[in-house]
């Protein structure tokens, strides 16, 4: 059966690809950030997933208005991604793991999320960005993948956005969907994005310390805790861009065991963004009934 | 009704109908073909997008608050000022009246 190891919030700033492709992770202005990711390479050499669950939103690469899915999966054995417009280096190809991908949706579907199924798919830097910091210069050498992934698309752009309790339930759909999946794989969920920030408007720069701290305690152990925000109120405290914190509600509720963090680095700024790195580990209740 | 946000603009049902031609247009600078073709003739460009007379006059402008007031949304108007070399920190100074310095020291004071 295949066991959900854990899982990993990581801010997704384009300007991190920049750094990474500039060499700056040691600069003053990066090193507090990057420095965040010196515990996840080491928790990943520890446990080694064989596949990464990504929850992410794609920023107009892959999806334009015209037809907008809420929740879309990839279902693909290689995932490509492609210029942005913004001068940001391309991630080589990333495999996928399609059948795991069917097994999720179907299991979706059957929990009434009817999500779009995506046998191509870009994938922007939203999901490449997290995997240069987890396995550093992955995207861009020869090496072997030390994942497949599965691509997990939530709205972020276009209003209405799902609430963060349908997020968390996403998440759990897919949590409870890994636990019956026969292969013996090891899977972590990222949620990529956020916390506060604003990039448009007269309120651009907006970000929210104490909002940010309350998000990255409660979602430990309390995650119901969040839920009670309105989408309209996640912006208000956490910036029209920190609703991308909906990607980190999808990974928690894929965490389905007993969760704690083993990690956790902030750092104000990265570009127009608070950013945080954290590391949650996921321990399966013994005994615990497939629900 | 939900209290406005003050200096936030929510984009919804409406905005993305208003603005439909303008981010359309963005989301083409994805190719840098394209993003060739709008330096070379931007008023053509626009034009073969059918973008509406205020988003004309929003993008003759380089005014992201008027870009967004007639619809545009930031993840698409960040790829067209990237074609002028801007990057979401001069923006965020040039929605916010600030230079570029100041609202960067604020982001860093924000965060100490």
């Amino acid at each position: 059966m295949a066991t959900i190891i854990g899982g990993i919030g990581t801010t997704h700033v384009p300007s991190i690809g920049k750094a990474i492709a500039d060499g700056k992770q040691s600069d003053p202005y990066w090193r507090p950030f990057f420095k965040g990711f010196d515990y996840v390479h080491s928790w990943l050499a520890r446990t080694k997933p064989d596949v990464a669950v990504v929850f992410y939103n794609d920023h107009g690469l892959n999806f334009f208005l015209d037809k907008l899915p809420t929740f879309a999966v990839g279902a693909s054995a290689e995932y490509r991604s492609a210029d942005e417009g913004w001068g940001i280096p391309v991630s080589r190809p990333v495999p996928g793991d399609a059948d795991l991908s069917w097994h999720l949706i179907n299991t979706l579907v059957e929990d009434e999320f009817d999500v779009t199924m995506c046998q191509e798919m870009l994938i922007d830097h939203a999901l490449t960005i997290p995997l240069a910091l987890m396995w550093p210069g992955i995207t861009s050498s020869d090496a072997p993948w030390p994942v497949k992934i599965v691509p997990v698309e939530i709205n972020t752009v276009q209003h209405p956005l799902p609430s963060l309790a349908r997020a968390f339930k996403l998440g759990r759909s897919i949590g409870r969907a890994l636990e019956t999946y026969r292969p013996d794989l090891r899977v972590v969920a990222v949620g990529t994005g956020g916390l506060s920030h604003q990039l448009d408007g007269a309120r651009a720069g907006f970000v929210n310390k104490e909002f940010d701290a309350l998000c990255l305690d409660k979602i430990v152990a309390e995650p119901e805790a969040l839920v009670r925000y309105s989408i309209h109120e996640l912006v208000e405290l956490s910036g029209s861009q920190g609703v991308e914190f909906l990607n980190w509600m999808a990974m928690r509720g894929a965490l389905t065991g007993e969760v704690r963090e083993l990690s956790r680095n902030y750092h104000i700024p990265i570009s127009n963004t608070a950013a945080a790195t954290a590391v949650y580990a996921n321990q399966a209740a013994a005994g615990r009934k497939a629900a | 009704m939900q209290q406005d946000i003050p200096g936030t603009t929510i984009f919804d049902g409406a905005q993305a109908q208003k603005g439909l031609a303008l981010n359309r247009m963005c989301f083409s600078f994805n190719s840098a073909e394209n993003r060739a073709d709008f330096l070379r003739d931007e008023d053509g460009y626009c034009g073969r997008y059918a973008l509406t007379d205020e988003q004309r006059a929003a993008v003759r402008s380089r005014s992201v608050l008027k870009m967004i007031e007639a619809g545009g949304n930031v993840y698409y108007l960040a790829k067209l000022a990237g074609i002028f070399g801007l990057n979401v920190q001069d923006i965020g100074a040039q929605q916010t009246g600030m230079s570029v310095a100041a609202f960067k020291s604020k982001l860093l004071s924000a965060g100490a």
